[in-house]
């Protein structure tokens, strides 16, 4: 069967709210108009007043307020309508969430996760388009977590929700209505998807595709295309980015050889840039046989007119050139 | 110790109340013993915080509560199992009233095991059951203060979760947010603005277009007490208790206090107020002195009772500074500790990759118990 990212991160939430009475959602418009992406359709008719807390658009106070719940034992899902809203609230998610189990020594943990769309949207211009990966990647005591597929999706957001610790679940408005096939242990309630593990999306053996989110598409979509000149390309899909699961890309450079990171935001202390410090860094480095390349977002604010939108992002196309500049393919 | 001695208090202040707290309220021996000793307590902890300071042993900031003993006191003696606390940076003797004892919060000052947090918070992060620090970041507690009460609330309890912030603080954004949605939710918060004339070294006429900060809630009503008075704070918080329980939602309370150092140890806090004035309120508002000279003048206690108190508390306190000055430090492993709760240990990265690690030490826990601190 099939089922798109939007139902999975619904039944993901539906289940863990029916599963564990700590659990509850917040944030604007979750409740009774089901969710500005309608990833929440349904469950405030199900779960109630108590369970699905619709707020007034504030984000620095119901973010902090979910952290205090979280403080006192509840373990709440804030959703930000999206991630663009959370640069109003990032003190509470950095310095409250993150760094409060760290600063009393194990006293207070702060079971939370917050979640909502990330990256570029489609025709918003800059203040709504806008990657926060590496924002949020950027600091320690947060666990952050980039689904692509349903799969990821229900399982991963499951896995955020039964976590002990404040993460970041960083999804893409692009692709809540794509579908997937799932497998029937995908559609059971307890499926989780452990957080911190990459997933291999497509095996091969001349170059290592790395990316996540939104990115795994195009990396997924290049490696077709290499296939009919008869390249075949590794597609890893990271999953999440802290914990980092450096050892998958480790041991497939070693079998390819050649490494391609794409991503869709800035490329500035991107997370590309962030592999590549890890591959110098290791005996990664020396398996090369031509320099890591990065495929990223153009480094300025998104445009809003649709060819200059569409020329600040990366592509198909930019992921094909890549792999084929580093194999000296012309 | 069964006698009740009547006393009376300045009126409440009220905002969109009919009524408000008694101004007659009742104090008996034990009490008057137990809340003379609280507040001895916590002045000679702060004494002791800032000569730690001054001899280089405590680093960073250090912000010490002389003066407004009786804010603190007056509310604990008003709360009930389960109440909450979470206050700003100004928060050793809360740390202490909320449990953790004078060896636990010098220590933490001093960086050593036996702090609170073992070194890992220092003066502005302490913890203990209900207490929610100890926040470094102005205004931050608004917000998280209000979701404890949201927790409250979703578990039925009859509780309330008294949320402090300083009239420097009254003018964060989050506030007006927290407070909106507390009206919303009926949470079960007091808002308490500490009111101690300055946020660090503006005068709060320069930073705040209305100074009667109980009013501020708007919609929220409020209620100004004279945070001088302990007798005023507990009977006032008793009060807006008896409000939140009955479902009524936030209450503002605005505690009129002074703070006699400066706004943190590196401050002289002399050059936005006089010398004269810290003397003057030292001389008539005294919330120690002054309550001293009550439970004396009626009978509660004697000046011997009061001194043999002086001296256990000094004892106490002398005793807490040997360890705060003597016990050593967490081990290196201690960097790596409480980066995540139940999750397998971590690779962390160092300084150069040469010294990335595997958490040998999950948590500061584990680590205690393998050097035998447990």
């Amino acid at each position: 069967s099939t089922m798109t990212v939007r139902d999975a991160l619904n039944q993901a939430m539906d289940e863990e709210i029916k599963r564990d009475d700590r659990v509850f959602l917040l944030g604007e418009e979750v409740a009774q108009y089901d969710g500005a992406y309608k990833i929440s359709k349904g469950l405030w008719k199900k779960h109630g007043d108590k369970r699905i807390i619709d707020t007034p658009i504030t984000e620095m106070g119901f973010a902090g307020i979910a952290v205090g719940a979280a403080f006192a034992g509840l373990r709440p899902i804030c959703e930000f309508m999206t991630f663009n809203f959370s640069m109003q609230a990032i003190d509470q998610i950095i310095n409250s969430a993150a760094k409060t189990y760290y600063m009393s020594a194990g006293r207070v943990p702060v079971p939370i996760v917050f979640r909502g769309p990330n990256g570029a949207a489609a025709g918003v211009a800059a203040q709504h388009s806008q990657d926060y990966s590496a924002w949020y990647a950027h600091c320690p005591g947060l666990k952050v977590v980039t689904p692509y597929s349903a799969e990821d999706a229900k399982g991963l957001l499951k896995a955020s929700i039964r976590d002990d610790n404040p993460v970041v679940f960083l999804e893409n408005e692009i692709l809540y209505g794509q579908s997937f096939p799932v497998s029937d242990e995908v559609l059971s309630d307890d499926f989780v998807v452990p957080i911190g593990k990459a997933k291999i999306e497509r095996s091969g053996d001349h170059v290592t595709i790395v990316s996540y989110s939104r990115g795994v598409e195009f990396s997924l979509e290049a490696a077709k295309q290499l296939e009919s000149i008869g390249v075949s390309a590794e597609v890893i899909n990271l999953r999440s980015l802290r914990p980092f699961d450096f050892e998958s890309i480790r041991q497939s450079v070693h079998k390819t050889h050649h490494l391609i990171s794409v991503e869709t935001g800035w490329p500035f202390a991107g997370i590309g840039a962030e592999i590549a410090a890890q591959v110098m860094e290791s005996d990664v480095f020396d398996q090369l046989d031509s320099p890591l390349l990065r495929v990223t977002g153009v480094d300025v604010p998104m445009p809003y007119a649709h060819t200059l939108e569409q020329a600040a992002l990366p592509t198909t196309e930019h992921v094909v050139k890549a792999v084929k500049k580093s194999l000296n393919i012309q | 110790s069964s006698t009740e001695v009547s006393f009376h208090t300045k009126p409440c202040k009220l905002h969109k109340l009919d009524s408000g707290p008694n101004t007659s309220v009742t104090l008996n021996k034990e009490d008057a013993l137990k809340y003379y000793r609280d507040m001895q307590v916590i002045r000679r902890m702060e004494s002791a915080a800032g000569n730690l300071y001054k001899e280089k042993k405590i680093r960073g900031f250090c912000h010490l509560y002389s003066g407004q003993e009786a804010c603190a006191v007056g509310m604990k003696a008003a709360m009930t199992e389960g109440d909450a606390v979470i206050t700003a940076y100004r928060c050793h003797g809360w740390t202490w009233l909320l449990g953790a004892t004078v060896t636990e919060v010098l220590a933490e000052l001093t960086g050593r095991i036996a702090g609170n947090v073992h070194g890992k918070g220092g003066s502005m992060h302490m913890y203990t059951k209900n207490f929610y620090g100890g926040n470094g970041i102005v205004g931050a507690q608004q917000p998280l203060g209000a979701g404890v009460a949201l927790a409250m609330k979703y578990r039925e309890q009859k509780n309330v979760c008294v949320t402090l912030y300083g009239d420097g603080a009254a003018n964060q954004g989050q506030l007006f947010e927290a407070t909106n949605m507390a009206k919303l939710w009926d949470l079960p918060v007091l808002f308490v603005c500490e009111n101690n004339g300055f946020g660090m070294g503006t005068a709060v006429e320069r930073a705040s277009a209305s100074t009667e900060y109980y009013t501020r809630g708007d919609y929220v009503p409020g209620i100004w007490v004279d945070g001088m008075d302990i007798l005023a704070v507990r009977e006032a918080t008793k009060w807006a208790k008896e409000y939140c329980d009955s479902g009524k939602g936030p209450l503002m309370m605005e505690m009129a206090t002074y703070r006699y150092h400066g706004h943190s140890m590196s401050d002289p806090g002399t050059s936005y107020r006089s010398r004269e004035e810290i003397q003057e309120v030292r001389k008539t508002r005294d919330p120690i002195t002054g309550f001293k000279d009550r439970i004396i003048t009626s009978s509660l206690a004697t000046e011997e009772e009061l001194k043999a108190i002086d001296k256990e508390v000094r004892k106490e306190v002398d005793e807490a500074l040997k360890i705060a000055t003597s016990d050593g430090v967490l081990p290196p492993e201690a960097l790596y500790t409480d980066i995540y709760h139940n999750t397998p240990a971590q690779t962390i990265r160092g300084a150069t990759i040469d010294e990335t690690i595997v958490q040998p030490y999950k948590t500061s826990a584990d680590l205690l118990k393998a050097i035998g601190r447990a």
